[in-house]
């Protein structure tokens, strides 16, 4: 029967895996998507977190000592393949999960409460979860999509009055998406602007007659929560009808040199919010190049060094290394349990000291986790494209969200999910 | 050698008519159900589990139901996902609003829910045939994702549209939710899924089976001999939605803990369950399962051969991945158009008189 059969050389096989013994090392699971619909993006953000592991075992001979492995399992974005992965490497000792999609992170945040493991959901996910009260086991330092709704709003109102305005939301629906909401209808009643919301289907290959809408109703700012394929149909359609790029504001998702590019000089001026520093004139980058570049180690076709999201994928691999090394010193150990890393990333603090010894000066903002607050200050800056450069610029400092109007929402929805899941908010 | 049919005799009309009449089928029946229930639950994991057992189970509940509809009374259907997308949002909304009533019974009434919208998009089967009726049940699809999208209650207004499932349980021991046991998990599915199987099997070789399978067949000499189409398609829409419906429950409250109308339950999940039902066999309950384990199994089984064993890069195992199954697909469809089931059952006929050639 060919189904005990398969079943059969499946068992084997996994006993064949249980059975390799098990190495002193840092696992750290890459749960990418390097094909299907949003690969473009996935791309250079597996490469950045893997290359700077393969940096730190490179150069330093791991972390504390111990090397770092990294375990890269293909999701394609999808959330079925997203538990297979889960499940596939959390028994390796894997010591945080960084999903790197909103649907995933939803159904990992009980899974990795329940079996003790941190995820690390940076800038994306549940925005909650910045009440670790409330979320133990998630962290979304340093930004998440709320302060980043905030910031877009803050950066128009730097530029001008923003009541009576119009701005529309394009975003892509589904739960990513639609997170901003509640914010952005919260900001509006608070400075008197008027919100449109314009939602695009996955993948979001079509948006005709989203844009005709832009078209007709005329807002005054667009800001955008797209991601993959949709935001550079989304550029090339708002440089169609000819919408003014400087209005324009994606969110830190939407900023990646692959939206821009497509649509060639018309993008020039386009924004695009970030939690951490773009280009690579930093002297990590030199070392990246000697131990992992020219060693021929460097993950994917290497090509990738320097875009946005690389950096943000080495951005967020070193914010977990930095955790795990404060974990070793909280623990007096340099072999961490994924609870030890928990430990770390609450009690992660970020300073400029710290990113300049690390050869990133003034790479992402300084921020300090505690148990009440998993997510970090908020802080963001707004980048702009120049086309004609081919790179992008960060046109302000990294500036604060509007937390009178984030707390509550934040209180409110992490009460929500604590009587829903039967939680005791507390901190231990 | 394997199949000693001598000394095995029937003297009774039902053992005649009896699912497995051979002995040896019907003891490999029952040492799968013995393993099934006695065995599996002691040994299984949580990867085993979550990865291959439970998505398993469930697809093969979902097969039953598209096979029944599709495989028997021909009546082809697209909107299987948003069917499953139904039975999920269902036992949501009975999980949210009676939290102290057991799964075993939220399940088959989100599948009796489920049945009872498949078959009001059944009605234009009932005027419209082959491709026409394909693009209504399209239509469905699109219709219902768009819905659960788009209207609120049906997620409980939470702020990102996502449906997350709570804890419960069925006599005390939890079902759903993170802090499920494996074996609790797998024997939930398996309980539904061994109940669909005999359901199924006992209602297609009844009268009810005998009819739809006559409107398959031809539906105007089925009217001639006194078949009433009206109601044969109509309990055909609706038994196979409260299977798809039962699936959908399961798939989102055991399975995923939390799901979003539009990536879970998309078009690509009703051509999964339509190619699982092509691919296991049309009109052929083994064939679900065979669908379905050839489906779900195979990709995990060689994602596990080509990246844990061999070491390739993830990127370049997962366009394999596709590139083989894709094959295989094709490969089966041209040496056997009627699916695993149909090479299975000639399997069975060549060992019957093996070693004498035919």
């Amino acid at each position: 029967m060919k189904l005990t059969t398969m079943t059969l050389t499946t068992m084997t096989l996994a006993a064949i895996m249980a059975a390799s013994p098990v190495l002193a090392d840092l696992v750290f699971p890459s749960l990418s998507y390097r094909t299907g619909p949003y690969a473009a993006n996935g791309i250079p953000f597996a490469d950045g977190y893997e290359d700077y592991f393969t940096l730190l075992n490179e150069r330093d001979g791991g972390i504390g000592g111990i090397p770092a492995r990294v375990l890269e399992c293909e999701t394609g974005y999808n959330t079925e393949k997203g538990v297979e992965c889960y499940e596939a490497t959390k028994g390796e000792g894997a010591l945080v999960y960084q999903p790197l999609s909103t649907g995933i992170t939803y159904q990992l945040i009980p899974k990795v409460t329940a079996d003790g493991i941190p995820m690390h959901t940076m800038g994306y996910g549940r925005t909650s979860a910045k009440n670790g009260e409330v979320f133990s086991n998630v962290f979304n330092y340093p930004a998440n999509y709320w302060d980043g709704a905030s910031h877009a709003i803050n950066h128009i109102m730097s530029l001008g009055d923003i009541s009576g305005k119009k701005i529309a939301l394009v975003y892509h629906n589904s739960a990513y998406g639609k997170e901003p909401i509640r914010t952005l209808e919260e900001l509006s009643k608070k400075h008197g602007f008027e919100l449109m919301l314009v939602p695009v289907d996955h993948p979001g290959q079509e948006q005709k007659s989203q844009w005709l809408q832009i078209r007709q109703q005329r807002p005054d700012n667009v800001i955008m929560y797209g991601w993959g394929v949709m935001n550079q149909v989304a550029i090339q359609e708002a440089a169609n009808i000819r919408y003014p790029m400087e209005n324009f504001i994606g969110i830190w998702w939407s900023g990646s040199e692959n939206d821009v590019l497509p649509a060639g000089d018309r993008a020039n001026g386009y924004k695009a919010l970030t939690f951490h520093n773009l280009g690579r004139d930093y002297p990590l980058y030199d070392d990246l190049q000697q131990y992992v570049v020219d060693a021929g180690k460097a993950a994917g076709a290497g090509d990738q060094l320097g875009t946005a999201l690389y950096n943000r994928g080495m951005y967020a691999a070193m914010l977990a290394a930095e955790a795990a090394k404060t974990a070793q010193e909280i623990h007096g150990t340099a072999d961490i349990t994924p609870a030890m890393m928990r430990d770390g990333m609450e009690a992660l603090e970020m300073t400029e000291a710290k990113m300049e010894a690390l050869g990133l000066p003034n790479f992402g903002p300084e921020f300090k986790v505690s148990c009440e607050n998993h997510g970090g200050n908020g802080l963001g800056a707004v980048a702009q494209w120049d086309a004609a450069a081919g790179k992008w610029n960060l046109i302000t400092g990294y500036e604060g969200s509007d937390q009178d109007v984030i707390l509550p929402l934040i209180e409110e929805d992490s009460a929500a999910f604590a009587a829903e899941a039967g939680i005791t908010p507390g901190c231990s | 050698m394997f199949y000693r049919e001598a000394g095995d005799f029937s003297t009774t009309y039902q053992q005649d008519s009896q699912t497995f009449p051979i002995k040896f089928d019907r003891y490999r029946y029952y040492i799968v159900l013995a393993v099934a229930f006695l065995v599996i639950p002691f040994v299984i994991n949580d990867y085993w589990a979550n990865a291959v057992f439970v998505p398993f189970l469930i697809y093969a509940i979902a097969a039953i139901g598209l096979n029944i509809l599709t495989g028997y009374c021909g009546q082809v259907s697209l909107g299987t996902g948003a069917f499953m997308a139904v039975g999920a949002y269902a036992v949501y909304k009975l999980m949210t609003a009676f939290p102290e009533v057991s799964m075993l019974i939220h399940v088959p009434i989100a599948g009796l829910i489920t049945a009872g919208v498949v078959t009001l998009f059944g009605l234009p089967s009932l005027r419209i045939k082959g491709f026409y009726l394909a693009v209504a049940t399209l239509a469905a699809q699109f219709f219902l994702v768009w819905l659960f999208n788009k209207v609120p209650w049906f997620y409980n207004y939470s702020a990102s549209g996502q449906i997350s499932a709570p804890e419960r349980s069925v006599f005390g021991i939890i079902v759903t939710g993170p802090n499920t046991e494996a074996w609790a998990k797998y024997m939930i599915c398996l309980i539904f899924v061994t109940l669909a199987a005999v359901i199924a099997r006992n209602l297609t070789r009844g009268s009810v089976g005998r009819k739809w399978m006559a409107i398959r067949d031809m539906d105007i000499a089925a009217e001639i001999i006194g078949v009433n189409p009206m109601m044969s398609k109509l309990t055909a829409f609706a038994v196979s939605g409260f299977f798809v419906g039962i699936a959908g429950a399961l798939f989102f409250s055991v399975y995923l803990g939390a799901a979003e109308v539009g990536e879970s339950f998309g078009i690509d999940k009703s051509f999964l369950v339509l190619f699982m039902v092509i691919i296991g066999g049309l009109g052929s309950i083994f064939g679900s399962f065979a669908g379905a384990a050839f489906l779900v199994l195979l990709p995990v089984f060689l994602k596990n051969v080509l990246v844990g064993m061999l070491g390739w890069p993830t990127d370049l195992a997962a366009h394999l991945q596709l590139v083989i199954v894709g094959g295989l697909i094709i490969m089966f469809l041209i040496v056997e158009p009627h699916g695993l089931a149909q090479l299975w059952r000639l399997a069975k006929e060549k060992l019957r008189l093996w070693p004498f050639p035919h």
